[in-house]
């Protein structure tokens, strides 16, 4: 069976097991580079993006997870896990390093503070004729993206949604609203 | 499935979402811009904002209330993460300065002097979210009816003791296992008994959770308090007087930042403990006169 890890290292985990283990997928937090030999796909959820990066330094867990996502594992990234897996950020904090894998560029915190945080729906004919429901807290948009990859999504005029390959990136959070089509979409990459 | 079509925002789900992503992080109070760029870099999900850490609150004494705006925007102008400020308890009006200034998050605490002995603000009218503190269940559900989107157990500030972090987290981690044990129809009377009402009660008894996050804060010095309150079951911690009233705040905070990751994992508590020089000398709670209590403050 396909094992699907959420990195566990600060974030909201629990809220995307919940939807892996309402589609009946085998999903399990991933804290460490034993941990991540053992599944198939990856789940980089959302959070801080400058402290899920520390941490995977510290933790010795980006070496690995380069190589992973070298070698094709499925990814898919919700806000601070597309931050991760872009190739350049803007307005990082001091020192801030990504995995990278997507060529793209994202501008962090890019609606401004909490209070400019909305939820809405975005329109991603991929993965459905119904709008995806989003929640966008202190969000990212792509601001430039490289001829591999694919736009999946827009809201008001900025990419918000962008797959290449084997990884997937999104500025908000379906997990949070209880729509399950983008992970849905990364299962499908696994079979 | 939500059936949101137009951009709506400070929504429920807006407001405790952005608690949701600072689970498993430690929030710090810094009172300094130089104090906030340490705190982003040891790895702090979030700051707090303020004019004095409760430890000095505590011992110079006098009203401590909402601090200067041009601090909060210089904090704001030096970090990335979120900037939480804090209101007095019921002092509606320095929320709504503190919305103004767009703090990310707005802290009605009891380590600033109360405002109104009677009413905490109402929180639902803001778009700003609110964390507040509690020291039980009750405490808690109320606060969340009058629109807090994230709750801290409140420990005792400033003093550096960590035990009554332990009873505050292990209080409403026990009520919200009692409440699951209960059959429905005796979830008024838990209803009456926790003086909250009836549908958030009933929520928590069939979720087995809170309906918001839930982070711990009130003396936690070390690693392994921080640890130890993850172990108990918080979502995340907030540091207050700890780190900056220590020997070595650079260390101290990003050994915190650590050990609140790996806090399941004794080895790696351990190294980050090693050689982080003092700790914030504390007081012993039980050496508190009551009235100094801060947890007290608050219903």
């Amino acid at each position: 069976m396909t094992r699907v890890g959420v990195l566990a290292l600060q974030g909201d985990v629990r809220e995307h097991l919940a939807v892996l283990h309402g589609l009946g997928a085998d999903a399990a937090p991933v804290r460490s580079a034993a941990q991540l030999e053992d599944v198939d796909a990856l789940v980089i959820p959302g959070g801080e993006s400058s402290v899920i990066d520390r941490l995977t330094r510290i933790l010795g867990l980006q070496g690995p997870l380069r190589q992973r996502i070298a070698d094709g594992m499925p990814v898919l990234g919700t806000c601070a896990g597309l931050i991760l897996l872009a190739d350049r950020i803007v307005d990082a904090a001091p020192g801030q390093q990504t995995l990278g894998g997507l060529d793209v560029t994202v501008r962090r915190n890019a609606y401004g503070s909490q209070v400019d945080s909305f939820e809405t729906a975005v329109a991603m004919p991929a993965i459905g004729d119904v709008p995806v429901a989003a929640s966008f807290i202190r969000a990212p948009v792509v601001e430039q993206v490289g001829d591999g990859v694919t736009v999946l999504g827009e809201h008001d005029g900025r990419i918000v949604a962008v797959e290449q390959g084997a990884l997937l990136g999104v500025s908000f959070h379906p997990e949070l609203v209880g729509d399950d089509r983008v992970h849905r979409r990364l299962l499908q990459r696994v079979g | 499935m939500s059936e949101v079509q137009v951009p709506a925002r400070a929504t429920d789900g807006v407001k405790r979402g952005l608690a949701e992503m600072l689970k498993g992080g430690v929030i710090m109070d810094v009172v300094t811009p130089e104090q906030a760029r340490i705190a982003e870099d040891a790895g702090a999900v979030a700051v707090m904002a303020l004019e004095r850490v409760p430890a000095d609150i505590r011992a110079q004494g006098g009203v401590a209330r909402m601090s200067d705006p041009d601090l909060i925007d210089a904090i704001k102008a030096e970090v990335s993460i979120p900037v939480m400020a804090k209101a007095r308890i019921g002092h509606f009006v320095e929320a709504q300065v503190l919305q103004a200034l767009e703090v990310d998050y707005v802290d009605e605490s009891e380590v600033l002097s109360p405002a109104d002995y009677v009413n905490h603000i109402d929180k639902w009218g803001f778009d700003v979210p609110f964390v507040c503190g509690a020291t039980n269940l009750g405490e808690a559900l109320r606060r969340i009816t009058e629109g807090a989107a994230m709750i801290r157990s409140k420990g005792e500030a400033g003093t550096g003791d960590v035990s009554e972090a332990t009873k505050h987290i292990r209080t409403i981690n026990k009520e919200v296992r009692a409440l699951a044990s209960l059959s429905e129809d005796e979830l008024f009377v838990a209803a009456k008994e926790l003086r909250a009402p009836y549908a958030l009660v009933e929520e928590v008894a069939r979720e087995g959770r809170l309906p918001v996050v839930l982070f711990v804060a009130g003396g936690v010095a070390t690693p392994a308090d921080a640890a130890m309150m993850m172990q108990l079951g918080a979502d995340g911690v907030f540091v207050g007087s700890g780190i900056f009233k220590s020997g070595n705040p650079v260390e101290r905070a990003a050994a915190i930042v650590k050990a609140t990751a790996q806090f399941d994992d004794a080895l790696a508590i351990a190294e980050a403990s090693r050689g982080l020089g003092e700790a914030m000398v504390g007081i012993n709670v039980a050496d508190l006169p009551a009235p100094h209590r801060l947890s007290e403050r608050g219903w």
